[in-house]
């Protein structure tokens, strides 16, 4: 795995995947961007820096044995065995079945055994963790629909094949794509928390470096992680805290209101985009180490927050950040 | 022993034995030429240089994504009583070579799930109940046999493979002997983890890119795999100049968007390629890594003659087209969107669902094979089993818009024309149509826009257009139907919205007169109804004629005066013609 803190540039990318890790309810980043800019790498990257989470041993949901749990057996009994487990990382390949994305019967179970038993699909996996998207635009339309709904109530409901399941999935969305490819429908834009424009650097010396890189990575993976497992531990270290730190972060009611204003200014649809504006402005200050969200902190997350978010003009021809920025120059 | 090997001096065998050194570092090539001798010889003398036993992987071009992938093999499934998985293409030709045949029509979900492979060196499968992971690494050779500019290989494919061979290098390549063979490619790769590049090569490589306008740090990448592998093949232990500038011609010169500084300045910058804002700093940055004359005059002297002519501002760039483009989808029982599945006991062209079939059989295994007195592992299967999954199609639209800019369209009337078009632009985002613009002035009509869904683009394009001389009506027609038809070609559905006072004064072969003109407006119009095209006539005169009026007849299609209609109108019309 490239190590996060080896990609070269690409700030806003990373302060936003931070950001994410930092507080899910955010709920997620989705990356676009041109072809060949580590945008995948990028969020492969990001579940080596997540630090372990507490869980049920066995669940197949990966339940926290503190709070809701599931009804699998594992879950049900009194005495509970929990352990430490990575956060999942769950990778949707394209091409991936219904059946694998809800969960549906255990098909050999079903012809060998004649018993009717739930498989529990990719979202069930996913949960309290990250479901990753890689190329995000160019998922079969059915399968959007089933994430759609989950991602919303962060419950999977499975009524086929004559079974009745439901169990928790709460997960952050990270998505990556090529806007060039095909557009994204609105509403599974509008799931994802942040999103980041990437695009390449046109300076010579930036770019001789993301190659070097990739070259010693591809060489020796291993001693190249090795020489950047201290910047991504320094890294981890500072996720860890700001997940301490952010509840005693304060947000006066100035902010409040300012991060309002920017959203009437922008005309965004709703009330999500203050919400992620707030929380993002506030997990931002708790990544710095500062005690309160300034004017500072909103300008920095307000184009993440809110670009995607804005209503489409297909004949503006400016990017919805320049946009953004326009409002927060007129507004700050 | 022989010395080192030669390098072949052509550059499509250059390309194979490249390919064959470093299959990894440089994934594949576009092949765009009909299919012939040329191409087979390429593809014959890749087969010479790989190993004997690679696998070669012919993919056809209306796959599903059980077969690419794998999924439950339903014979024998039925056969062992128990999920058997079928190994799919994708990991059948790790080693070798995936061959894709007409890959100019290659679903886009399709290339997305073979780019996945490329990038990641496996696959994962989350397919039928089954969850894997297989590891599989292979070349890619995409025989792309479009035509017209609008018919190509999915650019994100194109952007991952490192070479691109057009029938101008492959007719090069007639009787040429190869002048090495398979043994010289095994010493290669033996010899090709040690060679290293230099920060020199690398910053030099760089730099050319980005002097002809290269923005995917891809085609860097690629050049310096292809610079190791020529090194490799040539016995050397670090890349020279001369590895890099063999490198940068054969990786960059089917990349470049535009020509290195000097001259470039007046040349406008192909549109959406790269903001106009950075490029003169992007000049200045590079200022202490000036790119290589060598280099760039060996890349300059490669151009394929096409793209020369593009940056040379002498043709209309062939890329612009990139943006969401090339949405083929064929309409066919078995392709679009699945819409859930249905029982059926004539399974016809449709394509069998294993899972729900296997679903539907288990609960009466145990009574059927009571029934039967069948062995006890085989699955008893029935005709009412038997589950097929349904797709819908769905199928897009282009509308191409063809102007009347003529003298004979007073300025203010084209103004209004713009007006009307700019607001059916709105109604065409909302359906996420596809919009191409074809203009008619002077003698001659010409395609401002391909099908784009950058409706932007359009909107800038219309604004820019000017008004004056005579009018080709005919020619404009004609252009019209020539691209309809290739739209057609792609499986979208064409609509052509014809705006004009329907008064033609040049005729097909640039003669003036009104007569002739007319006959031959009238000719193309028929021609239009011949191919069965959707078509509406706004007739933008002062006041309606019968002379327009007549030209949507033989058109048959719909006619609509704009005096009196405002732009809601002409949009449902659109609407009905289009519906």
């Amino acid at each position: 795995m490239f190590p996060f803190s080896a990609i070269v540039g690409q700030d806003d990318m990373k302060h936003a995947l931070m950001i994410a890790a930092v507080d899910r309810s955010i709920g997620g980043v989705l990356l676009f961007g041109d072809r060949g800019t580590g945008k995948s790498t990028a969020i492969r990257a990001l579940a080596s820096l997540l630090p372990k989470m507490r869980a049920v041993v066995g669940c197949p949901y990966s339940c926290d044995p503190e709070k809701y749990q599931c009804d699998t057996s594992h879950c049900g009994v009194t005495r509970r065995k929990s352990k430490l487990y990575p956060v999942p990382v769950v990778d949707l390949p394209l091409g991936v079945t219904e059946d694998r994305v809800v969960g549906a019967l255990d098909i050999e179970k079903a012809l060998v055994q004649g018993q009717k038993s739930f498989d529990p699909g990719l979202l069930a996996r996913a949960n309290r963790g990250f479901l990753y998207i890689d190329e995000v635009n160019l998922l079969e339309d059915h399968i959007v629909d089933l994430l759609l709904d989950v991602a919303a109530s962060g419950e999977n409901l499975v009524e086929r094949e004559g079974l009745s399941v439901r169990h928790p999935a709460r997960f952050v969305l990270v998505g990556s794509g090529n806007p060039e490819e095909g557009e994204l429908r609105p509403q599974l834009l509008d799931r994802f928390g942040l999103a980041v424009e990437v695009s390449t650097s046109t300076d010579v010396k930036g770019r001789v470096e993301v190659i070097k890189r990739r070259d010693a990575y591809e060489r020796d993976p291993e001693a190249f992680g090795k020489k950047w497992s201290r910047a991504d531990g320094k890294l981890r270290r500072r996720i860890v805290k700001a997940r301490e730190r952010i509840e005693a972060v304060d947000v006066s009611d100035d902010m409040l209101a300012k991060a309002a204003e920017i959203c009437m200014a922008l005309e965004t649809d709703g009330s999500r985009g203050e919400l992620t504006l707030i929380r993002a402005a506030r997990a931002h200050a708790a990544l710095d180490g500062d005690a309160a969200v300034t004017i500072d902190h909103l300008r920095d997350v307000a184009p993440m927050a809110l670009s995607h978010r804005l209503r489409r003009n297909p004949l503006d021809e400016s990017s919805a950040s320049a946009r953004v920025q326009r409002v927060l120059e007129a507004e700050l | 022993m022989a010395g080192d090997p030669k390098l072949p001096e052509q550059d499509a065998l250059l390309a194979a034995t490249l390919l064959a050194v470093n299959p990894a570092g440089l994934n594949g090539a576009s092949i765009r030429a009909l299919s012939g001798p040329d191409r087979d010889a390429f593809t014959e003398a890749l087969k010479c240089l790989l190993p004997d036993t690679a696998a070669w992987v012919k993919v056809p071009v209306t796959i599903g994504f059980d077969r690419l992938l794998g999924g439950l093999d339903f014979a024998a499934t039925v056969a062992a009583g128990s999920p058997v998985f079928a190994t799919g293409l994708l990991e059948a030709a790790n080693g070798g070579v995936l061959n894709l045949a007409m890959a100019e029509r290659l679903a886009e979900s399709t290339a997305a799930v073979i780019n996945q492979a490329i990038d990641r060196g496996e696959i994962r499968i989350e397919r039928d109940g089954v969850t894997l992971t297989r590891a599989t690494s292979f070349l890619v050779v995409a025989l792309d046999e479009g035509l017209e500019p609008e018919e190509q290989l999915n650019p994100a494919m194109k952007d991952r493979l490192a070479f691109e061979i057009g029938s101008e290098a492959l007719a090069e390549c007639r009787g040429a002997a190869l002048g090495l063979s398979r043994v010289d490619v095994v010493r290669a790769r033996q010899r090709l983890a040690a060679v290293t590049v230099g920060g020199e090569s690398i910053e030099q490589l760089v730099a050319v890119a980005l002097a002809f306008g290269i923005d995917s740090v891809r085609a860097e990448l690629f050049a310096i795999e292809a610079a190791r592998a020529a090194a490799a093949l040539a016995g050397r232990q670090t890349v020279t100049q001369d590895d890099a500038a063999l490198a940068a011609r054969l990786v960059y010169s089917t990349r470049a968007t535009r020509m290195p500084a000097e001259e470039s300045d007046s040349t406008p910058a192909p549109a959406e390629q790269e903001p106009p804002a950075d490029e003169p700093g992007a000049e200045r940055q590079s200022g202490d890594t000036m790119p290589d004359e060598v280099m760039v005059d060996a890349v300059r002297a490669a151009l394929p003659k096409d793209l020369l002519d593009m940056l040379a501002g002498n043709a209309r760039p062939p890329r612009a087209s990139s943006g969401g483009r090339s949405k083929s989808r064929t309409r066919s029982k078995r392709r679009g969107r699945p819409v859930g599945v249905r029982p059926s006991y004539d399974l016809g062209a449709s394509r069998l669902n294993i899972l729900a079939t296997l679903k539907a059989a288990a609960p009466w295994q145990t009574l059927r094979r009571q029934e039967q007195d069948l062995e006890a592992r085989r699955i008893a299967l029935r005709k009412e089993d038997l589950h097929v999954t349904r797709y819908e199609d769905n199928v897009e639209t282009s509308t191409i818009f063809v102007v009347d800019a003529s003298g004979s369209q007073a300025a203010q009337r084209l103004a209004e024309v713009k007006g009307a078009i700019e607001l059916l632009l709105n109604d065409c985002y909302v359906r996420r149509d596809q919009v191409a613009l074809i203009a008619f002035r002077g003698d001659s009509a010409e395609t401002l826009l391909p099908p784009t869904r950058a409706l932007a683009r359009v909107k800038r394009s219309l604004s820019a257009l000017p008004g004056g001389g005579a009018t080709p009506l005919a020619a404009g027609l004609d252009a019209a139907r020539d691209m309809a038809v290739s739209v057609a070609r792609l499986g979208r559905v064409p609509a052509i919205v014809v705006l004009t006072d329907g008064r033609g004064n040049v005729a097909r072969d640039g003669t003036t007169g009104a007569d002739v003109a007319d006959e031959d407006a009238i000719k193309a119009a028929r021609l239009l109804r011949a191919e069965g095209l959707r078509t509406l006539l706004v007739d933008t005169s002062r006041r309606p004629r019968p002379r327009a009026r007549r030209l949507a007849a033989e058109m048959g299609g719909e006619y609509v005066p704009l005096p009196f209609a405002d732009a809601a109108a002409i949009s449902a019309s659109v609407q009905r013609s289009v519906a």
